[in-house]
């Protein structure tokens, strides 16, 4: 069954579209991330503009964002004050974001910016993540405790000034740090179309020393928060958020979560950070192929303007 | 069945009059002149109906016609660039504007165009896709290209693949020597405007009428009423699209709740 969708100017198959939003919600549910690295491709690929699937995408993660947030707050696996303060540097990084998208979008090097900052970060992340987790797995096998670091540890980032003590997740840390992992993120989810989950959620636990009880939970509202915001940023400045193609996408994403979510949960937290890690690093190895190999057409045809 | 067609649309062009002042006259009609993208669309085929009428005699004796129907879409100024490999990577290095371009682009014909009339005659007259003109912004100059410009091919290639631009001599059919029809395929992602129908009439290689005809691609119902939202309301939309979002999350916790 065919939907035209009215911002991005083209029919779709709604069952097609749906099924991307179950897959890709059913990822995000078992990692507790939010799937926009996997979902602003998936989009591009079928012919949905690099600046209509960016912008759009940034609702459906903010809508299952949302869920993930409330179950995380019943079980009150989530700080929130935490989570304010990342915030403080993620919206003035989601505004720098909407606003280079914008420029380079003028500039006619939007997707050569998107693709190489996929290329980047997944391939760099994923990367991390795996060789950590294998080294988790392996201490596993052995018998040893799979963490490594010990919470009590400090690095320099624990010397800065402006320290702020967050009581739901037991950190006393400067806010420098956390505002500018907030900005970071905020940044690169509004360039790239991500939440930036699988990104935060390291970020956090090795920066900052966040507990693992709430660490998802604080990443998953200050994703929706960015996400909501990006939303609205990308409608207001950009006019390319496509509000049935967004539609479709979260009812397939939050259902997907749930199902995710129960799968998620019965695996050991060092595999399940293996499989994401692989996942992230080979979506990093498809977009630097893309690249790297000659494509069909040399030529390709941007739309300036409407006379 | 046809040749009532035929009958209504020549009683109609009686009926309407005027017409250029020539050995014959031309009426066309179009099976319908508005568009309407509704959620449901996936590309649509018009057809377009016309009738040769002689005026005089010498007219009268004459058999063989060739008709050119273009049809222009709503004007569009695009970029066509090219990726050349730099330090290992495709990046766009080079790019043409092509200015005030026709968005589609059909050129129908009966046979195809090169036997219709001679190449200075089809030059002048703007008929195939060799022909048209499609100026491109060089430095601060405006002007087509030779044919085989290699940014004018590809961008001509990749609208062909896109269904935006189209050349057929054998899309014109006459159904009775004086009595023809057309089909206009639109894509799905057609563009939205207003669009003109050109039909030219030749006979012995020589123009012997023309008329026109005009067609319109709007949004309709929901489509264009989100379509306006997003574009004039454009904080307003995020807003909702951003409630709408939570309230599919809110939903789905609320649906799913595990105890």
């Amino acid at each position: 069954m065919q939907i035209y969708l009215p911002i991005a100017d083209m029919p779709v198959n709604i069952f097609l579209v749906l099924g991307m939003g179950l897959a890709v919600g059913y990822i995000s549910g078992m990692f507790g991330i939010g799937g926009g690295f996997l979902m602003t491709p998936l989009l591009i690929f079928i012919g949905v503009s690099p600046a209509v699937s960016v912008a759009s995408v940034a609702s459906h993660i903010a809508a299952s964002s949302f869920t993930g947030a409330i179950s995380y707050w019943n079980r009150r696996a989530l700080d929130l004050a935490l989570a304010l303060m990342l915030l403080a540097g993620g919206i003035i990084g989601t505004a720098t974001g909407v606003w280079l998208f914008t420029l380079l979008r003028a500039l006619d090097q939007l997707d050569l910016v998107i693709g190489l900052s996929y290329v980047t970060l997944l391939t760099v992340v994923g990367a991390l993540m795996t060789y950590e987790s294998v080294r988790a797995v392996l201490r596993a096998r052995h018998g040893l405790p799979a963490t490594i670091r010990r919470p009590g540890s400090h690095t320099w980032l624990h010397g800065l000034p402006l320290k702020v003590r967050f009581k739901r997740s037991k950190i006393y840390v400067s806010a420098i740090p956390v505002w500018t992992i907030g900005f970071i993120i905020g940044f690169v989810g509004a360039i790239m179309g991500i939440g930036g989950g699988f990104l935060l959620v390291p970020m956090l636990i090795y920066f900052l020393r966040v507990p693992t009880v709430t660490v998802i939970g604080t990443s998953m509202v200050l994703t929706l928060i960015t996400m909501a915001s990006a939303t609205v940023m990308h409608a207001a400045t950009n006019h390319l958020v496509d509000a049935v193609l967004a539609l479709i996408l979260m009812i397939g994403g939050v259902v997907g979560a749930q199902f995710g979510a129960r799968t998620g949960q019965k695996m050991r937290g060092e595999w399940l950070r293996l499989l994401l890690g692989l996942l992230v690093f080979a979506v990093g190895l498809r977009f630097a192929y893309e690249l790297m190999v000659q494509p069909d057409d040399l030529y390709s045809i941007r739309y300036v303007r409407a006379e | 069945m046809m040749r009532a067609i035929a009958f209504m649309l020549f009683l109609a062009m009686l009926a309407c009059g005027g017409g250029p002042a020539a050995a014959e006259r031309l009426v066309v009609s179009l099976s319908k002149q508005q568009v309407a993208i509704s959620s449901n669309f996936v590309g649509d085929e018009l057809v377009l109906f016309g009738t040769i009428e002689p005026d005089d005699r010498a007219a009268a004796a004459r058999s063989a016609y060739d008709l050119v129907i273009t049809v222009t879409g709503p004007r569009q100024t695009l970029r066509t660039r090219r990726k050349q490999r730099v330090v290992g990577i495709w990046v766009n290095v080079d790019s043409r504007e092509f200015v005030r371009v026709p968005s589609y682009l059909a050129i129908l014909s009966s046979r195809p165009v090169a036997e219709i009339a001679q190449p200075d005659i089809l030059r002048q007259l703007q008929i195939g896709l060799g022909n048209f003109l499609l100026p491109q912004r060089i430095g601060s100059d405006i002007a087509d290209t030779v044919n085989d410009d290699p940014f004018r091919r590809a961008f001509v290639h990749l609208q062909i693949q896109h269904g935006l631009y189209r050349e057929s001599g054998s899309a014109v059919i006459f159904l009775t020597p004086a009595v023809f029809r057309a089909a206009i395929p639109l894509p799905a992602d057609v563009p939205l405007g207003n669009y003109a129908i050109d039909v030219k009439l030749f006979a012995d290689g020589k123009l012997a009428a023309r008329t026109n005809s005009t067609l319109e691609v709007t949004k309709a119902g929901f489509e264009q009423y989100v379509a306006d939202a997003a574009r004039d309301h454009g904080l307003v939309y995020g807003l909702a699209t951003m409630l709408m979002a939570l309230l599919t999350g809110w939903i789905a916790s609320v649906v799913f709740k595990r105890d």
